[in-house]
């Protein structure tokens, strides 16, 4: 054991040594770099050309046979193999019938997911369950498989207005298919939070009474939530579209959020996080995915969850496959089977959020699982087209507007900065 | 203040620190018998029954297994390297010699992220060119790269301890260099060999940071534990998995102490 | 001897061994190329190789729409930290915390070193050794999970302080400089240990037949003997505390170092900007290191 430290001092002893001996230009190699290393070699810099797949992709118009394997990376609860509530296991039966063996990888954020995807040149997993923050992305950096959706036999049953959505559909080219969607609500718990919120000013209010209590999700997304809430307290600021902010605006945002952080006690980015927080009294009122309201709520803490005033943010996932996938026809096997009518049932019902394909209600009405019940769909609203447009789903914000404002707007990677600031 | 009182003082000083040390892991060893899920205290109730869940979950004993290969491989590529390492700077003078040292201790002296980042791109553009993609083999890399200086520290320092008149009287008496080697140089270093990869094996089972960046979907016992003691469900599971493990570092802490023949030898070299 | 010229496969084998053993034995230079080649490859080439293109990727920039990173030399991401004063905030708390660690094991780690090196039997002396050990070996990633039993709201501490009328500090910095005191405090103890071990005894007498006082000495002699071990052992404390990530995400919500390069390079995909952020604590322990071997912390391990 002495010699772990041992190893390590001789280390710190010989950078020391290595510092020192800088002057002296050594052959072997430092370990500071002091010196900028000397730009780009003599080669002109191939000034990143990221190569997408040329223009018009011919989207894949087939299923072959499976390759044995499928590696995906997964918002929590989207993939199950029965481990955590038996009932719910869409995993085993897609093995055995398409022999494709599955692995997930759970990704907190969708600026993780699109850094996951990206590994080793798109090849290490071959899709995802993408919200619009992420799909666009993946979309314009050339990541994604064109796929021809007519491939997938339920795809006719998906909700219409999610059939080719802009999160998934480009110039007409289908990079994906819905999976479902729902808004990030606001949860709190009973026992302190005795009077039910009906306004996301509770989680704004910078003298709030649960100081040290509050929670918000740690990532530049979060800006949104801070921004659609701005919407209706200072309509003179103009915010139309929480993702698409003038410096103005966002900086309004921004300010608020840094008055929340003085109540924040934790933020949260996992899921598993949030869960451990609430059940033990650390954190009391934020904004919470229903995945974590149906956990929390089966361990029996005294929790309630529900849409304020204002409308949510929320997210509309889609299933993509990446372009440089190694196992392209399982993952499209994987896309079929994730919009069938009985696949959509389970995860609807277990996650909690409205199923892309409506067939799904029709089951659930008749033969409600253990977290299901009848009038599910209704509570989610499944087919509102009304509801939905009180959501403002999760897309990346970019200097285009998207209306007469033009270029004006402030990037996602301005955003990342300032949520950076924010968190101090 | 008499010096009896010091001593009163001082020997309470020490226990407090001693009891600071412990707690945290009596607590663990507490929640392993919890039999409820929640982690409230005080807890109200025990039980074995997570015993059983935990042997019955196959991801724990997957994550085990990953840990076992991962830390035996990364040892093995260690033991090669350090000792041939230790052997070149211990036996011949040559250009760059000191560099050696420096090199070798790098990938443990720098924060584990560096590595873990440097790592991780290093894996991302070899699997463009045909190389491994993220796995046990890519974990084996990375653990080796940052255990190699432990067994090298070790063999080189009793190398050093070893009179070079021996090697010399065992050649005189006419063995050859290989025999000179097994029957000689082999034993006289073979505790510094165990020593070191005693080390580079439990530096490799409980890595974190460098794991994250070089395991891709699979997961070793901390991965497991980084991502489910989080979980309601799995927690108790945890619990159960964190009291295994402190009972399994008896085992190099027994050895430590038998090879160090206890107290002596800490800090000489 | 008889083993070269009897036949079978052993025979050759060990023939085969005895020549291959002597031809390397008149080939040192040989001998030297086999023994450097494997280790040097691997740390010379691969390990060094993907550092080099690592901290050359801190001059490349992220480009915001397509979030691919462009490979042209520019110092945008020094300018962005030396511009924004978060960042600036972020390294000198990490700093901060690491250096109030670093103290707080010093201090907890004297008593117990003293304690072991000059006045327990030697019986009780291994087994503090092996009670220091122990913990060490334990799992880091248990040890952090213990915490955040023990700090949470419903958790064991405040639970004791509630009988008194108290409540713990929850999860902020204090609990961060907490849990990494608890964590790294066994890499202060064994250095300090053995520091104190080294002052002869009779030094001690010597200063007390000189007059004196018990607290005298420990003042005037021992801590001075024993402060290049101490400065040895903040080697571990301070850079330990300095490169983690984990703990700080684990029992709070507050930034170090570490959070930012991980979410930079982890979540967001901006690998020259954490690249960029990275090379801090690299220099920080940098100037440290230097400082130390001025203190002579180096001869005292």
């Amino acid at each position: 054991m002495t010699r772990r430290f041992l190893s390590l001092a001789a280390a710190a002893m010989l950078i020391a040594a290595a510092c020192q001996a800088q002057a002296t230009p050594t052959v072997g190699p430092t370990a500071t770099p002091t010196a900028p290393p000397a730009a780009t070699p003599t080669a002109p810099p191939a000034t990143a050309t990221p190569e997408p797949t040329p223009a018009g992709p011919t989207p894949i118009a087939s299923i072959g046979a499976g390759e044995g394997e499928l590696n995906i990376i997964i918002w929590p609860g989207y993939a199950e193999e029965g481990l955590n509530e038996p009932a719910y296991d869409w995993i085993h039966p897609f093995e055995t019938e398409t022999g494709c063996q599955v692995t997930t990888k759970e990704a907190a954020t969708s600026d993780e997911m699109v850094q996951l995807l990206r590994q080793g040149g798109g090849t290490v997993y071959d899709g995802l369950s993408a919200s619009g923050d992420a799909s666009n992305r993946l979309i314009e950096g050339g990541d994604l498989a064109a796929v021809d959706p007519s491939i997938f036999p339920d795809f006719n049953d998906i909700w219409p207005p999610l059939q080719s959505p802009a999160h998934n559909t480009v110039d007409g080219v289908h990079y994906g298919v819905s999976h479902g969607w729902g808004a990030n609500l606001l949860m709190w718990n009973t026992d302190v939070v005795t009077t039910a919120p009906d306004s996301w000013s509770v989680v704004f209010d910078a003298n709030s009474p649960y100081k040290g209590k509050v929670t918000a999700y740690d990532s530049p997304i979060y800006i949104a939530d801070a921004a659609l809430y701005l919407s209706f307290a200072r309509p003179d600021l103009g915010i139309t579209d929480p993702y698409e902010l003038t410096q103005a605006q966002l900086d309004a945002s921004v300010e608020i959020l840094k008055d929340q952080k003085t109540v924040v006690g934790k933020y949260w980015s996992y899921y598993g996080d949030q869960i451990t927080d609430f059940e033990n009294g650390d954190s009391v009122l934020g904004t919470t995915w229903p995945y974590q309201v149906t956990v929390l709520k089966g361990e029996e803490v005294p929790i309630e969850a529900g849409l304020p005033r204002e409308g949510a943010t929320g997210w509309a996932d889609s299933w993509m496959m990446s372009a440089n996938a190694k196992h392209p026809n399982c993952m499209l096997m994987w896309m079929a089977w994730m919009i069938t009518p009985e696949t959509q049932q389970q995860v609807a019902e277990y996650f909690g959020e409205a199923p892309a394909n409506i067939k799904a209600c029709d089951l659930i009405e008749t033969s409600p699982g253990p977290w299901g019940y009848q009038g599910f769909c209704a509570d989610q609203h499944a087919s509102d087209p009304d509801y939905a447009a009180r959501i403002k789903f999760w897309k990346t914000p970019s200097t285009d507007c998207g209306d007469a404002r033009g270029k004006t707007c402030t990037d996602y990677s301005v955003w990342t900065q300032k949520w950076a600031e924010i968190k101090g | 203040m008499g010096a009896h009182a010091g001593r009163i003082v001082l020997r309470l000083a020490a226990g407090g620190v001693l009891v600071f040390l412990y707690i945290p892991l009596a607590i663990i060893v507490l929640y392993a018998f919890n039999d409820a899920k929640s982690q409230s205290w005080p807890i109200e109730a025990f039980s074995l029954r997570w015993f059983g869940v935990a042997l019955g979950n196959a991801k724990v004993r997957d994550a085990f297994l990953l840990s076992f290969q991962a830390a035996l491989g990364a040892t093995t590529i260690a033991l090669l390297l350090g000792s041939a390492a230790a052997f070149a700077v211990h036996r011949f003078r040559f250009f760059g010699r000191d560099t050696i040292s420096f090199l070798v201790v790098l990938p443990l002296a720098l924060p584990g992220i560096v590595t873990g980042m440097a790592l991780n791109s290093a894996i991302n553009f070899g699997i463009e060119r045909g190389g491994p993609s993220f796995g046990l083999i890519t974990i084996i890399v990375g653990h080796a790269t940052f255990c190699i200086v432990v067994v090298y520290n070790n063999v080189i320092a009793r190398l050093r301890r070893i009179p070079r008149s021996m090697e010399e009287a065992s050649m005189d008496l006419g063995a050859d260099s290989w025999q000179t080697f097994r029957y000689v140089t082999l034993p006289a270093i073979a505790t510094a060999l165990v020593a070191g990869g005693l080390l580079a094996f439990a530096l490799s089972w409980d890595e974190i940071i460098v794991t994250t960046f070089t395991a891709g979907t699979d997961e070793t016992l901390p991965v497991w534990i980084f991502s489910n003691f989080r979980l309601p469900n799995f927690r108790p599971v945890v619990n159960v998995v964190a009291l295994f493990l402190i009972l399994l570092s008896a085992i190099p802490v027994y050895a430590a102490a038998r090879l160090t023949g206890g107290s002596g030898q800490v800090g000489t070299r | 001897m008889s083993a070269a010229t009897s036949a079978g496969p052993g025979g050759t084998l060990t023939g085969l061994r005895r020549g291959v053993a002597s031809a390397l034995h008149r080939r040192p230079r040989l001998q030297l190329g086999l023994l450097l080649t494997p280790p040097l490859a691997w740390l010379g080439v691969i390990y060094l190789g993907s550092l080099a293109v690592l901290f050359l990727s801190a001059f490349w920039r992220l480009d915001p729409d397509t979030t691919q990173i462009v490979q042209e030399p520019s110092l945008v991401n020094f300018e962005t930290l030396a511009n924004t004063e978060v960042y600036r905030v972020i390294a000198l708390r990490t700093i901060g915390i690491a250096a109030a660690v670093t103290i707080t094991d010093a201090a907890l780690a004297f008593p117990l070193a003293y304690y072991m090196a000059r006045v327990a039997s030697p019986r009780v002396r291994n087994l503090l050794f092996i009670a220091v050990l122990m913990p060490l070996w334990s799992s880091y990633l248990v040890r952090v999970y213990s915490w955040r039993i023990i700090l949470s709201e419903e958790g064991p501490l405040n639970w004791l302080l509630g009988l008194v009328g108290l409540s713990g500090p929850g999860f902020g910095e204090i609990s961060i400089w907490l849990v990494f005191s608890y964590i790294w405090l066994p890499y202060m103890i064994l250095p300090v240990y053995a520091g104190l071990e080294r002052i002869p005894a009779s030094l001690l007498e010597a200063s007390g037949d000189l007059g004196a006082h018990g607290l005298t000495t420990l003042r005037r002699v021992v801590v001075p003997l024993a402060f290049p071990a101490i400065v040895a052992g903040s080697i571990f404390t301070f850079s330990l505390t300095l490169g983690d990530y984990i703990t700080p995400q684990l029992v709070s919500s507050t930034q170090f170092i570490g959070n930012v390069v991980y979410s930079n390079v982890g979540v967001a995909g901006n690998l020259p900007f954490a690249a960029a952020f990275a090379t801090v604590p690299v220099m920080v322990m940098a100037v440290y290191l230097i400082g130390a071997r001025r203190l002579g912390a180096f001869e005292a391990l």
